[in-house]
């Protein structure tokens, strides 16, 4: 076809490693419909940022499609209901995360009814797309709480709107998909062309882009077809090409495909806008069309089910929050043979904390491997300086020198070789004769670093506090002093003033001539008395002491009786 | 004999000036330093290390008065940082060993509050809210954990508990597989057998 | 021209102060675990050294000699060495604190470090002029920096290593030493090769 040729020449990009790609066990079959469970357990954090603020309360009923928690702050997503029932809890749950964690979670008890909340297109197929504004689009895809589907789970919204801004020529579309295993985005192209194809161009919209480079690894020439034959439906106009890519790990990195397609490279610690290039995932594209073209939110995903403990690997549309070992059971585990349940591929994913986590946006797919399937590697060997992990960086990094320094925590040296450049794509450890967790150790880093950055802001708050309150307490001190001062003034000045006093009281023999003035010593003895008395007003009305039951009365008994040995103690001690 | 007495005299007497008029020159205002060592310290103002909160403390650490290693909320991190930064040998952390078991704050039990404001007096961050004969409360995102509420308190009601983890603050662990440490690969199995264990109910 | 040449290639390479004349250990060994206190440190000590053959030249040339003290020339020169320390730990402390407090009592050492006598002791000796002894104080203190350099770079990489357990620190440090200065012997004839 004259689309894809126009484009002859491919740049590579350094390092990457050949795999086994594993996809015909699930890519060739068509995608089936989860069933739907019982119970929805839905978090409210499902993508980078901010987690959403519930707005739905235990006992509520919810349509599918319905908002359960809108976006809290800038960088956030709403999080919608994906299937219609009762609200019964909003409480922590474990949650698809290496950390094994619990996060705030919503669960629908569902009714079964698959009622949908109003959906409200923007636009039909029949209309052109330019009756709509960004503004409007933008709108939708904020509202529908679609985030990056390709694993980064960044707001989609806001990266658009960034993109707008900023002068944006290029739109890369990653559909090369290059982990083992993983087919979501394969079957999405085989399957439902048109979705990926009118998406893409409302991003193209939004964007300003002048062109859109779809990149496709060579090893789906399925999808490729089915995306080719879909875009010649369309006029030229539309500017769209579909590259084919040497498959190789990891073109689908974001910046390895745009150095694949472009020739450009990201620059160090940049984004690819930096360069005039934003990149969005075929999923993504495909969950923009549902947002515009019909009005639906995200609340399922495509899900890759496969591995060698599965007995029909297959891709599902699962509902979001449906739990994992629901999906699992209909797809068909052999428990006798399950090794690892790993969420993502093997080479970026994690075992799961449990099979009993739901399935979020990030769920792009589950690979249950049986034994010996997938290497386990042995306990790691010295490094033998055979620097395999520097030829297979993809990012050129020098992974060698950052595990010495991240293994000795000197975590400014691992920043000086831009260890935040890293793509953790886990080639290095790949390659590693010595089987060094190298990735490991780089995650491990990363997130040390992270959380001392945390604790250097905190300390500097606590360190702004602190010197604050010294500075109000020696405010009140000085102010305390002052008042000190000049009342002795004033009580100097009465005192001279009263020496004189008496000479003149002296003359008028009685005193009590003078009933409006009373008695210096006499206004002492009532001033006390008056205190006293409000003493043991305020002795007998002691707050939060009426009414104590005898074991609090106890436990006040002890401790009063333990200050007071404490006293004698010092006072003995001294 | 003589000449030799002299010429010395001569000699020190000129480089006695010359030194002197170089310290009227080069005269040093403050120390940066001990700024410096006041940023990696943790600011609890715990006053665990014997000193009246963390300025003092690095005052005292950069004359030498103090070892490096009297402060536990700061653990070993501190310490090896703090040894990088002096260029001094990393000293094992004093006292208690097993004082600090990663962050805390304080937690005020409400029931039994009576609102004496002693704690507020004593908090050093100006994290504890409340008035006389009102209900306290700790602001937990402003405790830095330096329990230095807890002792002043009549009535015991102020718990120190472990700060919960999240998503956002989880750190990866350190990864310990090594050839030399045969249990340590069990940390990357662990997560697979707790699924084994799960999978089948 | 080509003399002076020779005399620094000499000092730098082929007669290195501390590696092959094992003059000036102290520093090397005691401030060389960081890159930059090395740094800081073969800094003062390029400029102590510089300087301080250039005034105990001074003071041999115009006070010992005419006076005919020369039996008192050490004394005289620890004490030009002092005052000429005295002065760089002001600088220092004066331009930077951090290296300052870093360098704690081997700055005031400077004063005892043997390489630094040594060098106006040689100059002497060897009856080096003014221009020359100034340029065998420098390139001597040139050789020292590099070792220096060197040194704390290869321990900087050292204490990330794989170092078994009884051979951590100091051990290490000086078979690694041992190492340098072998290979520092293999300069032996190079002012010759270069005649």
């Amino acid at each position: 076809m004259s689309l894809s040729s126009t484009l002859s020449h491919l740049w590579p990009f350094p390092g990457g490693i050949k795999l086994t790609s594993n996809k015909t066990l699930s890519n060739q079959q068509s995608i089936t419909a989860a069933h739907l469970s019982q119970q929805l357990i839905i978090p409210l954090s499902q993508h980078i940022g901010q987690p959403a603020d519930a707005t739905v309360k235990v006992g509520d009923k919810v349509l599918k499609g319905q908002i359960l928690g809108y976006a809290h702050g800038p960088v956030s997503a709403p999080v919608h209901a994906s299937g219609s029932g009762i609200v019964t809890a909003i409480e922590e749950h474990l949650v698809p995360h290496p950390s094994g964690l619990s996060s705030l979670c919503v669960f629908i008890d569902t009714d079964g009814y698959e009622q949908w909340t109003d959906c409200s297109p923007l636009i039909s197929t029949e209309q052109n797309i330019s009756e709509l504004s960004n503004e409007q689009i933008n709108e939708q895809i904020a509202n529908a709480g679609i985030v990056g589907l390709g694993g980064a789970l960044y707001p989609s919204a806001v990266k658009l709107r960034t993109a707008e801004k900023m002068h944006t020529d290029t739109l890369v579309i990653n559909a090369a998909e290059c982990e083992p295993y993983i087919t979501c985005d394969d079957v999405l192209m085989q399957r439902r062309p048109e979705e990926v194809i009118l998406g893409i161009m409302l991003i193209k919209k939004i964007v300003g882009a002048k062109q859109c480079l779809i990149g496709i690894e060579d090893n789906k020439p399925e999808a490729y077809q089915a995306l080719l034959e879909t875009i010649s439906g369309y006029n030229s106009e539309t500017h769209i090409e579909i590259i084919q890519v040497p498959t190789r790990y990891p073109a689908g990195g974001e910046k390895q495909l745009i150095q694949v397609l472009t020739g450009k490279e990201v620059p160090t610690q940049g984004l690819p806008m930096d360069i005039g290039i934003i990149c969005h995932n075929v999923t993504t594209a495909a969950a923009i069309y549902h947002a515009v073209y019909r009005g639906e939110p995200l609340v399922s995903r495509i899900v890759t089910i496969t591995g060698g403990a599965i007995k029909h690997p297959q891709n599902m549309e699962v509902p979001l929050g449906t739990p994992i070992r629901d999906i699992l059971n209909q797809a068909g585990m052999d428990e006798s043979k399950i090794e690892k349940i790993i969420m993502g591929g093997p080479m970026m994913g994690f075992s799961l904390p449990s099979i009993d986590t739901p399935v979020t946006k990030a769920t792009n797919c589950i690979l249950v491997s049986k034994k010996g399937e997938l290497d386990t590697p042995p306990p790691a060997m010295p490094c033998i300086r055979c620097a395999r992990c520097s030829d297979s960086c993809p990012m050129s990094l020098l992974p060698q020198q950052m595990y010495w320094y991240a293994k000795a925590r000197d975590l400014e040296k691992v920043q000086d070789y831009n260890i935040f450049d890293c793509i953790e794509c886990g080639c290095c450890s790949y390659v590693c004769p010595s089987d060094i967790p190298l990735v490991q150790y780089f995650r491990y880093a990363k997130t040390e670093i992270w959380d001392d950055e945390r604790e250097r802001n905190k300390s500097n708050i606590a360190r702004d506090r602190h010197e604050f309150r010294e500075e109000r307490l020696e405010k009140a001190k000085a102010a305390k002093a002052e008042a000190a001062r000049i009342r002795k003034q004033k009580l100097a000045k009465k005192k001279a003033l009263n020496d004189q006093k008496p000479l003149e009281e002296a003359k008028s023999s009685d005193r009590k001539k003078n009933p409006d003035k009373p008695d210096s010593a006499d206004l002492i003895q009532e001033a006390i008395a008056r205190a006293k008395a409000k003493k043991a007003q305020q002795q007998s009305k002691k707050k939060n002491t009426d009414n104590l039951t005898e074991a609090q009365q106890k436990k006040i008994d002890e401790i009063n009786e333990r200050r007071r040995k404490r006293s004698e103690d010092k006072k003995s001690a001294t | 004999m003589l000449s030799g007495i002299l010429a010395f005299i001569a000699l020190a007497s000129f480089f006695g000036l010359a030194l002197g008029l170089a310290a009227v020159v080069f005269k040093v205002e403050s120390s940066p330093v001990i700024d410096q060592i006041d940023a990696l310290l943790p600011q609890t103002q715990c006053g665990q290390c014997s000193f009246a909160g963390c300025r003092p403390y690095a005052e005292a650490i950069a004359t030498g008065d103090a070892p490096i290693n009297l402060c536990p909320p700061g653990g070993e991190n501190l310490i090896q940082s703090l040894a990088d930064l002096l260029d001094v040998e990393v000293l094992p952390l004093g006292e208690e060993e097993d004082a600090f078991q990663g962050p805390i704050v304080a937690v005020i039990i409400e029931e039994t509050c009576i609102g004496c404001t002693l704690c507020i007096q004593a908090c050093p961050v100006d994290a504890i809210l409340g008035a006389a004969k009102q209900m306290h409360t700790v602001i937990e995102s402003e405790c830095t954990g330096c329990e230095l509420c807890v002792a002043p308190c009549p009535v015991d009601c102020i718990e120190m508990i472990p700060v919960k983890q999240t998503l956002k603050s989880w750190r990866w662990p350190e990864p310990l597989y090594n050839a030399n440490n045969k249990e340590a690969d069990t940390i990357f199995t662990t997560l697979d057998q707790v699924l084994a264990e799960n999978v089948r109910p | 021209m080509s003399e002076y040449f020779l005399l620094l290639v000499s000092t730098i390479f082929v007669n290195n102060f501390v590696l092959v004349k094992f003059l000036g250990l102290c520093p090397f060994m005691g401030s060389s675990r960081k890159l930059e206190v090395a740094t800081g440190m073969a800094l003062a000590t390029t400029f102590v050294l510089t300087l301080s053959s250039a005034s105990s030249y001074l003071v041999n040339h115009y006070i010992l000699l005419p006076l005919d003290i020369e039996y008192l020339r050490t004394i005289a020169f620890i004490l030009v060495i002092a005052a000429v320390v005295n002065f760089t730990e002001m600088l220092v402390h004066k331009t930077s604190p951090m290296l300052y407090q870093v360098l704690g009592m081997f700055l005031p050492l400077i004063t005892t470090n043997c390489a630094v006598l040594g060098v106006a002791l040689l100059n002497v000796q060897t009856g080096y002029g003014f221009f020359e002894s100034i340029l065998f104080g420098f390139g001597a203190a040139i050789g020292f920096s590099m070792v220096m350099i060197i040194f704390a770079s290869i321990r900087e990489r050292l204490a990330v290593a794989d170092v078994p357990e009884i051979f951590q620190g100091a051990p290490i440090g000086l078979i690694t030493a041992g190492l340098m200065s072998i290979a520092f012997l293999g300069f032996t004839g190079l002012d010759k090769g270069l005649n």
